[in-house]
């Protein structure tokens, strides 16, 4: 019962993890129709900023309110680099797919190199403040309290993302702009703002998944956000590229899968029996888990 | 608006799509009143025309609006000087509830016109809270229209209102199109030439992407052999115009209800969208 317990949350903090990552990749993917491969990047920039404000940012550290401003320091940094690739790549980009995904790739080559010419390619470690150091004990299950940040900070990012899509007019205009990106714009709508403010937000998320990962793992690598990147992708394509709610349930669902299979077969099937749910959600469900089918016309 | 001044003018639109030479030059301007209807068989351009001026395709040529060259402007730019679109399929957001798709269209806070909505589809006010796919399609027309006159708006655009409605919906759609012709000059894409002849002032032709006539709508639908040879209607007939629709006086054609068409016809180029379909019965 105990292993089942600590199975559950740790699975739902690396779901959690996920859900930051890939809400964003759906949200670009769906509204802008952009594979966004640089995504991974952004992640990277969120991770890397955070360490070095708590390494060397005046009023930042690794413990307290100094590591809230350095997570704050990382965030920013890659909405930032989300807002400057949205201005200077995509956006001369739309409609253009294969250079898109030649381009997006080539950043998600490109940052961690540059990172790795700055900082070097081996692991830093990452500070982890006091209050999400060791264990909690639930059920007399000793849990690393980081996993229960990580669950808190993806329901915030959840309820600021729901939020934003049902009760703000950029969501309405982001909704519509998943059906009919051409319809909006024929409603005098500039539909490029709604693009840069949503590929800021999907930066945000993943720069924020960058941070609370370098408390999952301990480190940060150049690379981290590059592998991450691929469950991301698998979670955006079993939840659907639309939902919100179908991508929370698809991380929740990947990050489960992935810790009892490692546990139960050998370890490293966990990532292997995901891309087996994958397959099986493309062969039954190819709109994903929340597919629908469009409602009926009645002329 | 000065008068004399054309509201809209379109001098050698071109547009090519995937290789075809879709518009080869159309040159129109309509006035700042009335309906100027916007004919032609299927596959000449018609739609094409309509999102030219608009920039929804890449197009060559010049569209001036309300006196200022609106070419190089985006779309967004486009409508939001004063043009209400209702495109050929709609353009409802499925997944938005009525009151949602309308609130999207607000342009200017505080200027919508929603009384005018409500009364002219009380149906609308009625289903806000409803999905929008989940209306008829006669609702979802009349959801179109009305977010197309939410807007203090200087120009309507409605491509084929009527398209694949039951006759009972057509006739609320043309009694919409008419009452909204009082308000704002409309450029009526239509091969319903019942409705035509009920609400337009003045035709425009389009065959294989070039404009073929010009003039008044009903000096057109009145002469057989010219129908026949620019539309492919065999005959024309035709309901009554509205009363107090523009032009009504002393136009009415009292031959009844019938409604008539343009025929599929043979246009020699494709056109993207739905003007490849088969023709519908109204």
């Amino acid at each position: 019962m105990s292993t089942v317990v600590l199975l559950v949350i740790t699975g739902l903090g690396l779901g959690a993890l996920y859900f930051l990552i890939a809400s964003g990749l759906s949200l670009i993917f769906g509204l802008m129709d952009v594979l966004n491969f640089a995504h991974g990047a952004f992640l990277a920039i969120g991770a890397y900023g955070t360490w070095w404000a708590a390494e060397y940012l005046p009023g930042a550290g690794p413990a307290g309110f100094g590591f809230l401003l350095a997570v704050a320091f990382g965030v920013a940094a890659g909405t930032l680099a989300a807002t400057l690739v949205e201005l200077c790549v995509i956006r001369p980009l739309y409609g253009r797919h294969r250079e898109q995904i030649l381009a997006t790739v080539g950043l998600s080559l490109a940052v961690p190199a540059l990172i790795q010419a700055v900082w070097g390619a081996d692991p830093l470690t990452f500070p982890k403040p006091e209050l999400v150091s060791g264990a909690a004990s639930v059920l007399g299950v000793h849990i690393p309290r980081d996993r229960f940040l990580l669950i808190l900070a993806a329901v915030a990012v959840f309820a600021a993302l729901w939020l934003f899509n049902s009760r703000t007019r950029y969501g309405l205009i982001v909704r519509a702009g998943v059906q009919d990106r051409a319809m909006v714009t024929a409603l005098g709508i500039d539909v490029r703002r709604s693009f840069t403010l949503v590929f800021a937000i999907g930066g945000a998320a993943a720069a924020l998944a960058g941070a609370l990962g370098g408390l999952y793992f301990g480190v940060v690598t150049p690379t981290q956000g590059l592998s991450l990147l691929i469950f991301a992708f698998i979670v955006v394509v079993i939840g659907g590229t639309t939902s919100l709610t179908g991508c929370a349930i698809a991380s929740v669902t990947v990050g489960l899968i992935q810790q009892f299979a490692n546990y139960y077969t050998v370890a490293g099937l966990g990532d292997i029996a995901v891309v087996i749910v994958l397959a099986l959600v493309l062969l039954t469900r190819q709109g994903g888990l929340t597919a629908r089918k469009s409602a009926e016309r009645v002329a | 608006m000065s008068a004399g001044r054309p509201l809209l003018d379109a001098a050698d639109l071109q547009v090519w799509i995937e290789g075809s030479h879709i518009l080869q030059g159309v040159s129109f301007s309509m006035p700042d009143r009335g309906v100027t209807a916007l004919l032609g068989r299927n596959g000449v351009g018609k739609t094409t025309t309509v999102k030219a001026l608009l920039g929804l395709v890449p197009r060559t040529g010049r569209v001036v609006f309300d006196g200022t060259d609106i070419t190089a402007r985006p779309t967004h730019a486009i409508v939001a000087g004063g043009i209400g679109y209702v495109p050929e399929d709609r353009g409802i957001f499925s997944a938005l509830t009525v009151a949602e798709n309308l609130r999207l269209a607000e342009r200017r806070p505080g200027e919508h016109r929603y009384d005018l909505v409500h009364e002219l589809f009380p149906e609308i006010g009625r289903r806000a809270d409803q999905p929008a796919g989940t209306l008829s399609g006669g609702q979802q027309q009349m959801l179109a229209i009305g977010r197309a006159l939410l807007n203090d708006n200087k120009l309507l655009i409605v491509d084929e209102p009527t398209k694949g409605l039951a006759p009972r919906i057509v006739r609320e759609v043309a009694d919409a199109v008419a009452r909204a012709a009082r308000q704002v000059p409309v450029l009526l894409v239509e091969q319903n030439l019942s409705l035509v002849r009920r609400v337009a002032d003045r035709a425009v032709v389009l065959d294989a992407g070039r404009v073929v006539h010009t003039g008044p709508a009903l000096e057109l639908l009145d002469d057989a052999d010219r129908v026949r040879a620019l539309l492919g209607v065999a005959r024309t007939a035709g309901t009554p115009r509205a009363p107090g629709a523009p032009g009504a006086e002393g136009t009415a054609d009292a031959r009844g209800p019938a409604e008539e068409t343009v025929a599929p016809g043979t246009a020699a180029l494709p056109t993207p969208g739905a003007e490849t379909e088969g023709r519908r019965t109204a």
